[in-house]
Parts: C-alpha cells; sequence; structure tokens
C-alpha cells in the first residue's frame, strides 16, 4: 500500500515529474504491485543471510596502470550542451 | 540561570585524495590541471553499459592508512552506492563503502579514528557565468578529470575539545599521510579536505548535544576559525536558550559569517545499497603484509623516540618529528658527529640552521651537509670557535658549502689565542682609564665599555667570559 | 536465396568453410529479408556487409543485436527515447567477441525500454508483432531479436535475460533462447537494467545454433568484476536419447497457473522424456512461490539507480527546462521514460527508500537466498528441472498493458532460476492452437553443456515445424 504522498515525494527523490493522471495510475498500480510483494513479509527470514552476487569471487582488482583517456572531443560528442570545453548545466541552486 | 560554561565536541571527517597514478574505478591518469575533460574515458563518464573494476594499489594504500592509524582491517569489506543527482557525480551514484568500512577504530594521537574507508571523488563543476542556451538562469560547466579520483575518507572519534586542537591534529594527521606516501595532503588544492562536526554541552556532562556540520575548510587557519566561530555562535544561541538545528554549514572566510548550506539531496535520503556491480575485497595475508611493510616510521613515533633516547625537548623532538626534512637531516649529522652531543646538534639545527634557512627553505636546498653541521657545532663545544663567529661560518656553509675548519682558518674566525688576547686587554684597559677607574669605583656595569672594545677588536673571536676574566685579573 | 535461409547459422557456417557459400551472398540474403521487416523487429540496419575471412568459426553469418548492448558509432538506445540517436564511443564485448568470430552485426532489434516488459510493447519505437500471428505479442523484452530469428529475418540473435527476457519471447515465437549462468558472459557495454541478474544469451533456430553462437560468447572479461568466464568449452550437443538423466518438476511451478494448451504439450515433452530414457520425478522449491516479489524487489531497485544517469547532461535526450538543474533533471526524465520504466524506477527507489529497506530491499535479498538454496537442494536429487517457459502461449497486442501486475506474474517460471543465476533454456514444445509453447531445462550453475544435449534429445524427438513462421 502506497499513498498520494509517498508517490509525490519518491518522484522526487528520483527526478521523475508525473502529471495528474499518472500520480492517480501510479498510486493505483503501485499499491497492487506492493500488496503482492508484501507476501514476503510472512517468511521467517531471521537467519537468513542476504545475496546481493551469486558469484562468488573477491578481491577482482585492476593494475594501477594507466589506459588511454578519450579525446575530449569524442568525450564531449554526444553532451547536449557543451562550450567545447565541458559539459554545460544550469547552476546548482540557480 | 545559573553560569554555566559549555565544553566543544569536536570530530573531523577528511577526504584523502590518494596519489595512485589512475582512478579508482578506470584506467584514466589522474590529473593535475591538465585541460578539462582531457582524462576521461566511458567508464568514469559513466556512459551506459560500463562497469567499475577496483584500482588494487587504491586499496594498498587504504590498507597502509587504516594501519597506520591503528585500525583493524575489515576481513571483508564491500562498496555501496550513495544515489543522490547532481551534475558532478555522472552514474548519480557515489561508489563507497558505507556499512562495512576497510579499517574502523584506530587512534592517532589522542584522537579515536572511528572509520577509514574507501570512495570515489566527484566532478569539478566550474561556474561559467550566464549561458547562451539556458536564459535567465546561471550555468555551470562539467570538467570530469577529477571524477572518479581514488580518495579515502578518515572519520574521527568526537574527542576533540578546541578549535586549536582540532587544527593541531590534523596538522600531526597531514604529516603521517604525507610520511606514508599515499597524497599530496595538499589543503589549498584539495588532496586534503576537511569537515568538521561541532557540538557543545555543558561542562561535566556526558550527553553529546546538536551537532552541526562545518564544510569544506581548504586551510589550517580556516579551521581554526572556522571551528572557533562555530563555537562562539552555538554558545550564543545557548546563552539565550536557544536550540541548535542539526546543519551543514559554510564558513566564510572573508567575512568570518557562518551559513547554512541547501543539501544536495534536500530530503537527504540516499538509499544505500550494496554495488551489485563490484564484489567483496577481502585482504589477504599477503596484502596485509604489504601494506605494513610499506610504512615508514611514522612522526608521532619518531618525536618520541627522539624524546626518549635523545633526551630532546618535546618541541624540538616534534618539530624535528613533523618537519621529516629537519628530521632527517639531523639525524645525519648526528650519525656524522659520532659521539657528538646530541642536543648541542638539535638546538643548531632547529635554532640555528632555521633561522639561517628561512621560511619554506630546506636543508637539501642549501650546500650545507650534515657533516659539516656535526664538525662545526664540535669546533663550538670543543670552545675552538666562539658562537658568534660559528654562526658566520654557517651562513657560509648554508651559502657557498665546504669545509669548517677551512672556512674558520681562511677568514681567521679562529679564537683568539691567550697571548694575543692579553695583549689587546692590557691595551684596552690603558685606553679606557677612566673606565676601569669607575669599575674599581665599585660601578660594575662600566666594565661593559671595556668588554665592548675588546670584542670589536677581536671581531667575535673572543669569548665574553673569557675576557671578562682577564679584564677582572687586571683589575 | 530462400533455400539459404533455410539453413540454420551453424549448416550455413559450415558451408562458408568448406566453400560452398559465399558470405556475401549471406549477407545479402537476409540484408533484403531484414530490410523488408513488416513486425518492426529491427530498430537499426547495417548497410554495408563487413568483411568477413571464409574460416572464421562463425563463418560470417550475420547477427541480430538486442539494442540493449552498446555497439561503436552506431545508434545504441535501449528502445529508449531518452537515448534516442545516442552512438556510443566504444562495443560490448559479447558483441566483439561475436563479430571477432565472424559474425557480422546485421542490425539493432527493438525491445521493452530498457529491458523493461514481457511482451515488447514498453518499445519507445513501437511494438513487434509476433510472425506466427501477427496480432500478438512476441514476447519480451528481446522481442525482437526473437521475432526476427522465428521469421528469418535474422540467422541468428543475441538478447539479455534478467527475469526472463530471452527465454520468454523465445518461447512465445517458437525458437531456442538460453539464460547463461551469471557470470560466463560479460555484461561489459550491456545498457544495465539489473546489474545482479542481467545475462546475456543467445536466440537461435534450434539448439546446435544456440550451442554455437554461446560458445564465442563466453569467456572471463577484465572490464567486468563479476565475469566469471566458463569453466568448460561449450560443446556442439550431440545427445539423441536422455537415458540416465534425472528431470524434476517443480510443482509450485506447475500448478493451477498453466493456461490447458500449455499443459498439454508439457505433459507430452514429460511422456517424451521418458520415451527418451529420462526419469521424471517431482521436486520441490518451496519458496519459488516468493520470487516474482522478490524480483520486483531487487530489479527495480538495482534498476532505480542504474538509470539515474540518464539526466541531460552528458548523453541522450535533454528537456529544452529554463528554470533550473531540478527542472531539467525532472523534465528530461519525464520525457525521455516511457510509463513502466517510471513506473520501476518508482518502485525500486520507494524499496530503498529510509524505513523501507529492511522491510523490502533486505527481506528480498534473503528471500533470494532461500531460492538459491532450494535449487541447490532439488539438483541433489535431479540433474535438470524441467517446466514450462511461460504459463501461456502469446497472447494479444495490448491485452496485458494496463495491468502491470498481471504482466509481472506472467515471469513466474523463468525469475527464479535467474534470483539464482543458474543457467535454463527454452526450446520448442509444440504448439497450442497454432501457437508455439517453450519448454524450459534448468540446470546448475555452469551446466550449459548438460542443458544443451538435454534439449538437443528433445528437439530431435519433438520435430517442431519452426519453418512455418519464416514463410
Ligand atoms: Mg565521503
Ligand atoms: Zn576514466
Amino acid at each position: 500500500m502506497i499513498d498520494r504522498e509517498q508517490v509525490l515525494h519518491v518522484a522526487r527523490l528520483a527526478r521523475l515529474r508525473l502529471d495528474e493522471g499518472e500520480v492517480e495510475a501510479m498510486t493505483g498500480e503501485l499499491s497492487s504491485v506492493l500488496d503482492h510483494i508484501e507476501k514476503i513479509g510472512e517468511l521467517d527470514l531471521d537467519d537468513v543471510a542476504p545475496t546481493t552476487h551469486v558469484v562468488a569471487l573477491e578481491n577482482v582488482l585492476r593494475p594501477d596502470e594507466p589506459r588511454p583517456s578519450l579525446a575530449r572531443d569524442a568525450a564531449l560528442a554526444e553532451a547536449p550542451d557543451s562550450d567545447g570545453s565541458g559539459f554545460r548545466v544550469p547552476s546548482p541552486g540557480a | 540561570m545559573p553560569d554555566v560554561t559549555y565544553e566543544p565536541v569536536i570530530g573531523l571527517e577528511i577526504h584523502v585524495q590518494l596519489k595512485t597514478r589512475t582512478k579508482m574505478f578506470c584506467g584514466c591518469e589522474l590529473s593535475f590541471g591538465e585541460q578539462p575533460n582531457t582524462r576521461t574515458c566511458p567508464v568514469c563518464l559513466g556512459l551506459p553499459g560500463t562497469l567499475p573494476v577496483v584500482n588494487a594499489e587504491a586499496v594498498h594504500y587504504g590498507l597502509m592508512i587504516g594501519l597506520a592509524l591503528g585500525c583493524e582491517l575489515a576481513p571483508r569489506s564491500i562498496f555501496h552506492r550513495k544515489n543522490y543527482f547532481y551534475p558532478d557525480l555522472p552514474k548519480g551514484y557515489q561508489v563507497s563503502q558505507y556499512d562495512i568500512p576497510l579499517a574502523r577504530d584506530g587512534k592517532l594521537g589522542d584522537v579515536r579514528i572511528h572509520r577509514v574507508h574507501l570512495e570515489e571523488d566527484a566532478a569539478k563543476l566550474v561556474h561559467a557565468g550566464a549561458s547562451g542556451r539556458i536564459h535567465s538562469a546561471e550555468a555551470s560547466v562539467v570538467d570530469f578529470n577529477r571524477g572518479g579520483t581514488p580518495l579515502v575518507e578518515i572519520v574521527s572519534e568526537p574527542d576533540i575539545r578546541s578549535a586549536a586542537e582540532a587544527a593541531e591534529w590534523l596538522r600531526l594527521l597531514r604529516v603521517t599521510l604525507r610520511q606514508l606516501g599515499v597524497s599530496d595532503v595538499n589543503m589549498e588544492e584539495g588532496s586534503l579536505r576537511c569537515d568538521a562536526n561541532v557540538s557543545l554541552r555543558p561542562r561535566g556532562e556526558a550527553t553529546l548535544g546538536v551537532k552541526t556540520e562545518l564544510k569544506n575548510m581548504n586551510s589550517f587557519r580556516f579551521i581554526e576559525r572556522g571551528v572557533e566561530a562555530e563555537i562562539e555562535r552555538q554558545e550564543a544561541i545557548l546563552r539565550d536558550g536557544g536550540r541548535i538545528e542539526q546543519e551543514t554549514l559554510h564558513y566564510d572566510v572573508r567575512s568570518g559569517a557562518i551559513s547554512s548550506l541547501r543539501s544536495k539531496e534536500e530530503a537527504h535520503d540516499y538509499r544505500y545499497f550494496p554495488e551489485p556491480d563490484l564484489v567483496p575485497v577481502v585482504p589477504t595475508e599477503q596484502m596485509v603484509e604489504r601494506a605494513r611493510a610499506a610504512i615508514p616510521e611514522l612522526p608521532a613515533d619518531r618525536a618520541e623516540r627522539l624524546g626518549r633516547e635523545l633526551g630532546l625537548p618535546t618541541d624540538q623532538a616534534k618539530l624535528l618529528a613533523f618537519r621529516t626534512d629537519l628530521g632527517d637531516f639531523y639525524e645525519r649529522a648526528l650519525a656524522a658527529a659520532d659521539g657528538g652531543d646530541p642536543r648541542a646538534i638539535a638546538n643548531w639545527t632547529c635554532n640555528e640552521l632555521m633561522a639561517t634557512l628561512g621560511d619554506g627553505r630546506e636543508p637539501g636546498d642549501s650546500k650545507l651537509t650534515p657533516e659539516a653541521l656535526a664538525t662545526l657545532v664540535a669546533m663550538v663545544v670543543a670552545k675552538d670557535v666562539s658562537q658568534s663567529a660559528a654562526k658566520e661560518v654557517l651562513a657560509r656553509l648554508v651559502a657557498e658549502g665546504g669545509d669548517p675548519a677551512a672556512i674558520v682558518e681562511s677568514s681567521g674566525l679562529g679564537r683568539a689565542d691567550e697571548g694575543e688576547l692579553a695583549a689587546i686587554v692590557d691595551r684596552a684597559m690603558a685606553d679606557q682609564a677612566d673606565a676601569v677607574e669607575k669599575v674599581r669605583a665599585g660601578n660594575d656595569k662600566a666594565i661593559g665599555a671595556i668588554v665592548g672594545a675588546i670584542m670589536r677588536e677581536t671581531k667575535g673571536r673572543a669569548d665574553g667570559g673569557e675576557v671578562q676574566r682577564l679584564i677582572r685579573e687586571r683589575l | 536465396m530462400s533455400d539459404v535461409v533455410d539453413l540454420t547459422a551453424a549448416a550455413a557456417a559450415e558451408r562458408v568453410r568448406a566453400g560452398e557459400l559465399s558470405p556475401r551472398e549471406l549477407w545479402d540474403a537476409y540484408r533484403a529479408r531484414a530490410a523488408a521487416d513488416e513486425l518492426n523487429a529491427f530498430l537499426w540496419l547495417a548497410d554495408e556487409a563487413p568483411e568477413v575471412s571464409v574460416d572464421a568459426p562463425l563463418g560470417g553469418v550475420p547477427l541480430a543485436v538486442k539494442d540493449l548492448f552498446c555497439t561503436a558509432g552506431v545508434p545504441s538506445a535501449a528502445a529508449s527515447r531518452i537515448l534516442e540517436g545516442y552512438r556510443p564511443p566504444y562495443s560490448a564485448t559479447a558483441v566483439e567477441r561475436l563479430t571477432g568470430a565472424g559474425a557480422p552485426m546485421l542490425g539493432k532489434t527493438n525491445m521493452d525500454e530498457f529491458a523493461m516488459g514481457s511482451s515488447n510493447e514498453n518499445s519507445a519505437f513501437g511494438p513487434v508483432e509476433n510472425p506466427w500471428d501477427r496480432s500478438k505479442v512476441p514476447g519480451g523484452s528481446s522481442g525482437g531479436s526473437a521475432a526476427a530469428v522465428a521469421a528469418g529475418l535474422a540467422p541468428w540473435a543475441i538478447g539479455t535475460d534478467t527475469g526472463g527476457s530471452i527465454r520468454q519471447p523465445a518461447a512465445l515465437c517458437g525458437i531456442v533462447g538460453l539464460k547463461p549462468t551469471y557470470g560466463s558472459v560479460s555484461r561489459y557495454g550491456m545498457i544495465a537494467f539489473a546489474s545482479s541478474l542481467d545475462q546475456a544469451g543467445p536466440l537461435t533456430r534450434d539448439v546446435t545454433d544456440a550451442a554455437l553462437l554461446l560458445r564465442h560468447m563466453v569467456g572471463r572479461d577484465d572490464c567486468d568484476s563479476t565475469s566469471t568466464g566458463h569453466p568448460e568449452q561449450i560443446a556442439l550437443p550431440s545427445a539423441e536419447r536422455l537415458d540416465g538423466l534425472r528431470f524434476g518438476v517443480p510443482p509450485e511451478l506447475t500448478g493451477d497457473g498453466l493456461e490447458p494448451g500449455v499443459r498439454a504439450v508439457f505433459e507430452a515433452t514429460l511422456e517424451r522424456i521418458e520415451q527418451l530414457g529420462g526419469t521424471v520425478r517431482e521436486v520441490g522449491l518451496p519458496h519459488s512461490g516468493h520470487a516474482i516479489s522478490a524480483y520486483y524487489v531487487i530489479a527495480p531497485a538495482e534498476a532505480s539507480a542504474n538509470l539515474a544517469r540518464f539526466d541531460g547532461v552528458r548523453y541522450g535526450h535533454r528537456a529544452a527546462a529554463d528554470d533550473g538543474l531540478r527542472s531539467l533533471y525532472e523534465q528530461t526524465r519525464e520525457e525521455g521514460f516511457g510509463t513502466e520504466v517510471k513506473r520501476r524506477i518508482m518502485l525500486g527507489t520507494y524499496a530503498l527508500s529510509s524505513g523501507y529497506y529492511d522491510a523490502y530491499y533486505g527481506r528480498a535479498q534473503r528471500v533470494r537466498t532461500k531460492i538459491a538454496d532450494d535449487f541447490r537442494t532439488a539438483f541433489e536429487s535431479v540433474d535438470l528441472i524441467v517446466t514450462p517457459t511461460s504459463p501461456t502461449v502469446a497472447f494479444g497486442l495490448g491485452e496485458r498493458t494496463d495491468d502491470p501486475l498481471a504482466m509481472y506474474l506472467s515471469d513466474v517460471l523463468t525469475v527464479p532460476m535467474s534470483l539464482a543465476g543458474i543457467p535454463a533454456i527454452s526450446t520448442p514444445g509444440g504448439l497450442s492452437d497454432g501457437l508455439p509453447v517453450g519448454i524450459q531445462l534448468a540446470g546448475p550453475a555452469y551446466s550449459e553443456n548438460r542443458i544443451l544435449d538435454a534439449a538437443h534429445a528433445l528437439e530431435l524427438a519433438t520435430g517442431f515445424e519452426g519453418e512455418r513462421a519464416r514463410a
């Protein structure tokens, strides 16, 4: 179960702007999905370890050896707004 | 209300840029003032589909720091994603160690270390003035050269009780890290960055007050001033019955004013979760041994040793330990002197030599060799050369180098011998008959005129005490 | 020319290597068919026939590549508005390996946006039609790859599988699809959906093609910290019998949920298994009933972070917002993401947000442990687990779009294996009302060779008539 206010809060966290219709729909759809998901609340999982990886790897490390970087033009090639030296954005807080 | 006195409780959070060759998770070389965005690749630009791979040397440096700070190393540490949106954060999350840091529970000086963990640095946002595209709004330009630089974050326990202590401890931490050779630890250039958590509590009380976080003070002076200012601000609020708000603050160096910072994610919910693109770091025997072996004698230990073994006063021992260049020069001179007086050589190193070198110069910048200093100090101790003459010799050794004995010889700075001195004394007493009379009459001060004349004539080659003795013999 | 198209990829590769067929002829035949695509299976097509040495192991047999893979200089948008027209400066490791082995890229295939979907209806560039019945969905998220191979627009294709995105469309389109053991194929260059689950694999006309393609996909990659490579070489399957193989049927996954037509084909398959010398027994997967719940917490949670980089700053779509940074972010993502992607970002952000982490993400990770344990226990008494791949055959376009939960539940048979990271194949088991039904075989980690052999024996005995979809 998730209510309208929570939907709006989560949308802000996720930087998603939802119009009225979407907020309505999301609230309903997410609630029914969450109701289903909440069934895992019934399981006794107290002494069960969480699984983050199914692979049993550890210490996968890279030698500290330089590899070529991109030419600046290549780095900026897909930039929606570049000044030729970097990626332009509205100043935070501005 | 009763007049309570408040006790500041201060903890520091330090970010250290590691001096590896490449970034934390990609092969880009670290940047030192290159053109913007010339040290990037698909990984550190956060291009779709790219994945991080941990830099082994960054882990090695992290382990060295953990061990040097007397921490317990985590048998198994993992990385998390710290989620927030900001233009300097290409992936929309920072990869950082969260619930299991590389090392924890250490101590440096009198301050306990809470944790030491690895993470990646953010990129640089450069203000660019009004933008062509986004009208009516100021624009910034993002430079990803710095993005992904390996960082170690060191968090202290709130064991510090004054602004001065905070700066003092940070100095100790800095020389320690510099001695380890893992970072440039340059605050102005941002390779050492410090935040302070400050709270006040009525003296004698155990419970902590509400703390504020003072962000990024980029010099020792500013840290001391900033923390001082924040202590005063909080005390003022508490004194007229107000409450401290938990917030992040900015200290303005120029105005000295403290202002509240709008946080990056005003909702302040970083949604940490284990980074699925990385696997755990599990320090092996081998990794830990290699880190241990790479740790040289640290300043705190050196100061302690100089005091214990050589009987140097604390402040001298500290100076020699914290200024590695000076300390190394001193110990080389001491070795050359074999059997020479450690205290005398320390005095000459910490006083005369420091003064002659002046600010910012190291012994290495001069022509003086440790051996020469040892010889010179030996001559002074043996009274073959007077204090004042020896200072002239030192000045020349620093400027031109060479052998002290030779310099003394050639420039006739050696001490005047008995006969020569006796003659000079007689002549002086004859010239200053009235002074002699005054002294005989009991005005002891008058002897100064005679001594002065003699010293002038011997150009400092005579010892003041010796001269006085000869005069009195003749009265 | 059509007889060229009738060849399986492996057979075509053989002909090329034997000098009986020119890669050029092969390329032209498929390039022409792909260009005439009416199913909306392709989003981009290569013009030029690349040079391929005739003795390359994959013999110049053209490859269709899911749009989720980054391909240097070629549009790679994961079927999303937010990446429309994006051309990466590098190629995914899996694609590099295959083109390097002599399978030139024919084109990029349609998919559910960011691989989020089970019907391919979430593509920003329109749905894909199922070649068996163009009013039906091809399944998803690798719907374009599955439809292209089934319709003979491409000899073979690669896709990605996070909760069933290779196996389910393969089933609904009547072809073979294999999700390898997590870690055996590099994820570098795959636009991430759920990092701990994503795995690339082949979609092919038959089991031998799947084995051949997989052989050249697997391998340790220094660019992927979670990549393990494969302990043994992937062999071309030869088994014609199943003697001594123990097949387990989990009641939790083969109960009421199955459509009658699907159940009929499944039961016929179990009989076939016994006729071929295999044994069939029940084996429990007690926690698999909670797999969907765990999956729809873990996958969206990881996705919510993986999709945060799409902010309009460095690449991709950027809204013309003029009132500050936040509105630039929000408007860019509002315009760039489709409804299902937003829904999952919301779900994942909520599951990770303070106060809910333990109840959702934390618990889901523990359920995941239980599910992996279930399989470990099961494989102590059986060699392979057999289920249908999907509880239903291909459903109608638009039929489930307004009920997300129903759509999610259709992954019920494929999600448990994804959570456990184990390999599973979907191979055609027959038809139900003229629509293909897929049979799923799952084995322990790195048991791909066992799975491929068993699927090969079943394939021979089944004699599925896939050519109908190529007419
Ligand atoms: Mg930090
Ligand atoms: Zn890089």
